[in-house]
């Protein structure tokens, strides 16, 4: 008998979940109100990230899978195998570079130490003097609403209908209008949109600013992230920014980032945004001339540990969760659907799935 | 002061008619107003001036006050950010700075409203005021095949201009239909100065009723093809110039929290806005011409100053270009058939390559924007997110930093000194 899904959210990652369970036959329902959430405001670099060794796993699965996905992407998600260059301000990050290629050399990820004229000769538009840089030749850049908008219309047995959902519990749907659904599996993929729905879940809210400029082609060639973006990204508290900087296929310079806990208020904040722009001027100098054209934000949802939540609710049969992929949920969501389905469909997963156990968080820790 | 701060009293944005009108005010009453405009050259639009073509006679008291201290003038200056209340992020061609000021005067005017059909994006083809500020700026029109289109008054104004650079105007097709054109024109005599404008109305080659359906060329416009009666005829020239009317210039209002009221800057007595200590005079309260631009910039400077009687006596003046605003709308009010033009592969946004058919499908204009594109670009959908308005009755979205295409050094100043106390 085919499996009736619905997946709560259209995002990357519900369309990733949407997508994977079609491919095992079930006939899905997406269900998304078009509020929009991380996917449409995030920066959208595919890159194996290695603070834990799950980050790593589920980054770097995932990165096979875009891989895979490559040849049939149609020209509007802008794949772009373009790599990630970690820039070394001085000898004490290149050290930290040495140890990060270690790291990814464990997993089988590739990497190239490039020291100061090398990386001067790859991006001559950085500021001259740093030490160098370590090259992910393996990581890509996407335009993540129109790769999720594509998961979705490629995949058969895929229905999506607009539609808030006011209430889940375990294998039933309560709609906005009061409708009810039910299906065989219920996954909850509605990004920070699902704390409304289940109150205990221990997700924050993590702000991120961003800038684009207009067109200046040919300037920058690689995604340029500072190594010190880890440890942005990991404060827990107050607001952090760090430069990292892509180019679009239109020659546009996509600016980050910022990271703030605890706010919804989507406004950009003129004092944040200086702060990460004189971040970014600091690396790309001659940034500083470069007309902007856009600034936004978006939230990340974030788990108290960082790696997203992927499994059965502990207290509810029948409900899933794909939740709490942070600043890297475009990265991770191909993995996470393909985790979360073979743990659904019991079938070992190619990844250590205890890691991301939603019931890791146990009640009160939830802070 | 430092370089990155500057205080005023009274802040106006913009040097057209009705920004010149409030500036005259201030500057009567002694104070020290500010006056800021993109422009690099003052008069706004109707009295756009450049080289061989000197500012008209009644602008020129006008445009004297900007040389008066205390009064200071400030061209080629652009906002890009209301970054807190009393607080705005400008730049002009050298540095950004925090502009700090007690009270506002928005006289931001309006822009033409360009909608798609096939061949809009030709080379050759331009707005109506844009051919007339081209000219202005020195654009050469001598011996060219000039078609004039569109909506509304300016046409008349646009043609004017190209036959004074030398062009011979070859058709101007007014979309309303001639019963109202006329009715229009039987009215004008009850405004001052406005019965030239019946004449020109009347002029030998202005067809209501008609416009242009499509813009044909291969690397530059050829020809266009226009509708009348039904028919269609081909009509061979160098130059379109087509808009259809004028919508107010909002985004700045709105940044600040301003409300809005039919897509126009919503306004009570003496141009107040919403927001305390903001005012709002000229066309980005509603579309009149620059009569009623003047009158209502007027009743701001008093207004702002604390002259209210003065303004109080204005107000006779202002209905009766109330009056005219209101005819002038009901006159020349679009007809559904221009929103059919565009053909499902014609171009909405222009920045960003997005047809009118990629768009379509969309719920609203931020869906549209994510999933195309369209409105992503340089002009921060200014042309093509007017025309989704037009088209498909979207709402804009909220305005955002930077309000326009600004340098990063600029959106870098808040952090640097420049905020808080000073
Ligand atoms: C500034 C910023 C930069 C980022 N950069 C990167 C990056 O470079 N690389 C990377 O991999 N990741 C990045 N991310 C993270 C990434 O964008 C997110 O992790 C990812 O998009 C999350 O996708 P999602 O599908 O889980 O959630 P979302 O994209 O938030 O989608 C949730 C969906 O659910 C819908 N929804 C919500 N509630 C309801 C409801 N009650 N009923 C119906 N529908 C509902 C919404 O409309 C929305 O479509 C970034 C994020 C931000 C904010
Ligand atoms: C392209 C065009 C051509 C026109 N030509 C004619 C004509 O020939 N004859 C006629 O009778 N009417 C013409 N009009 C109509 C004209 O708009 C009004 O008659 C009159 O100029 C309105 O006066 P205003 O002061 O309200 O606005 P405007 O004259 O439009 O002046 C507004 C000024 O503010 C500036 N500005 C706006 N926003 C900002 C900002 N955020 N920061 C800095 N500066 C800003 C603008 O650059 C402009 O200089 C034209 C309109 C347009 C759009």
């Amino acid at each position: 008998m085919t499996t009736q899904a619905i997946v709560i959210g259209a995002g990357i990652v519900g369309a990733a979940c949407a997508a994977a369970l079609a491919q095992r036959g079930a006939k899905v329902l997406v269900l998304d109100d078009g509020r929009g959430g991380a996917t449409g405001a995030g920066m959208g670099h595919l890159v194996a990230m290695d603070d834990n060794p799950a980050e790593l796993a589920l980054t770097h699965y995932s990165l096979g899978l875009w891989q895979g996905l490559r040849a049939q992407l149609p020209e509007r998600c802008a794949y772009r195998g373009c790599g990630t260059l970690w820039l070394a301000a001085d000898e004490q990050e290149m050290a930290l570079a040495m140890g990060k290629q270690a790291l990814l050399a464990e997993q089988g990820v590739a990497s190239e130490a490039l020291g100061t004229q090398r990386l001067a000769q790859l991006e001559p538009m950085l500021r001259a003097g740093l030490a160098g840089a370590l090259k992910v030749p393996g990581d890509a850049i996407v335009y993540a609403p129109a790769a999720a908008a594509w998961l979705l219309q490629q995949a058969a047995g895929v229905t999506l209908r607009p539609a808030t959902v006011q209430a889940v519990q375990g294998r039933q749907v309560t709609l906005q209008g009061g409708e009810r659904l039910a299906a065989d599996i219920v996954v909850l993929a509605n990004g920070f949109g699902a704390k409304a729905l289940l109150p205990a879940l221990a997700l924050r809210p993590k702000k991120g600013h961003l800038l684009i400029t207009d067109r200046y082609p040919g300037r920058v060639s690689h995604q340029l992230v500072e190594l010190g973006y880890a440890a942005s990204a990991h404060h827990s508290e107050g607001t952090s920014v760090a430069f990292n900087v892509q180019a679009r296929p239109t020659g546009q310079l996509l600016v980050g980032s910022s990271r703030q806990f605890d706010t919804l208020e989507t406004r950009v904040e003129p004092a944040v945004l200086a702060r990460m722009l004189a971040r970014a001027v600091a690396y790309l100098p001659a940034l500083a001339g470069l007309n902007a054209i856009r600034a936004w934000t978006g939230f990340r949802a974030a788990t108290p540990d960082g790696l997203p939540m992927l499994g059965e609710h502990p207290e509810q049969p029948g409900l899933w969760l794909a939740l709490g992929h942070e600043g890297l949920g475009v990265t991770t969501a191909p993995g996470s659907a393909q985790l979360l389905c073979a743990l659904m469909f019991g079938n070992a997963p190619l990844i250590d799935a205890r890691p991301y156990a939603p019931g890791r968080f146990a009640e009160g820790q939830a802070a | 002061m430092n370089d990155w701060v500057d205080h005023c009293d009274l802040l106006i944005v913009g040097a057209g008619p009705a920004g010149l009108s409030a500036a005259q005010a201030a500057a009567e009453a002694g104070v020290a107003a500010v006056v800021l405009d993109d422009n690099p050259r003052p008069g706004g639009q109707v009295w756009r001036h450049g080289p061989g073509f000197a500012p008209p006679r009644p602008a020129r008291p006008l445009l004297s006050t900007l040389a008066r201290p205390p009064l200071r003038y400030l061209p080629g200056t652009r906002i890009v950010d209301a970054p807190e209340p009393g607080v705005l992020l400008v730049e002009d061609e050298q540095r950004g700075w925090l502009l700090r000021y007690r009270q506002l005067i928005l006289c931001c005017g309006a822009r033409e409203l360009l909608l798609p059909f096939p061949g809009w994006t030709l080379p050759g083809v331009t707005g109506v005021g844009a051919l007339q500020a081209l000219v202005k700026g020195g654009m050469p029109l001598r011996g060219e095949r000039v078609v004039v289109a569109g909506s509304g008054p300016l046409l008349l104004a646009s043609a004017a201009t190209a036959r004074q650079a030398g062009a011979t105007v070859v058709g101007m097709f007014e979309q309303a239909p001639l019963s109202q054109v006329r009715r229009f024109a039987l009215n004008l005599w009850r405004w001052p100065g406005k019965a030239a404008q019946a004449a020109a109305l009347a002029r030998r080659g202005y067809r209501p009723g008609a416009w242009v359906v499509e813009a044909l060329g291969t690397d530059a416009l050829q020809a266009v093809r226009v509708q009348t009666n039904g028919r269609v005829r081909t009509l061979v020239c160098d130059r379109l110039a087509c808009a259809f009317g004028l919508v107010a210039n909002t985004e700045l209002a709105s940044m600040l929290g301003c409300q809005l009221s039919a897509g126009t800057v919503a306004v009570g007595a003496g141009q107040r806005t919403s927001v305390e200590g903001v005012y709002a005079a000229g066309e980005c309260t509603g579309v009149g011409g620059n009569e009623l631009a003047r009158v209502e910039g007027r009743i701001a400077g008093l207004t702002a100053t604390g002259r209210h009687a003065e303004a109080a006596a204005l107000a006779g003046r202002h209905r009766r270009w109330q009056a005219f605003a209101r005819q002038l709308q009901a006159s020349f009010e679009l007809n559904p058939a221009i929103a059919q033009l565009a053909r499902p592969d014609t171009l909405l946004c222009r920045c960003e390559d997005v047809s009118v058919a990629e768009v379509a499908g969309h719920t609203g204009w931020a869906q549209a924007k994510l999933h195309t594109r369209c409105g992503m670009g340089a002009c921060q959908g200014r042309v093509c997110g007017t025309a989704a308005r037009a088209l498909f009755g979207w709402g804009p979205g909220n305005p955002r930093a930077p309000l326009v295409p600004a340098r990063v050094a600029t959106l870098g100043v808040y952090g640097t000194g420049g905020t808080g106390d000073d």
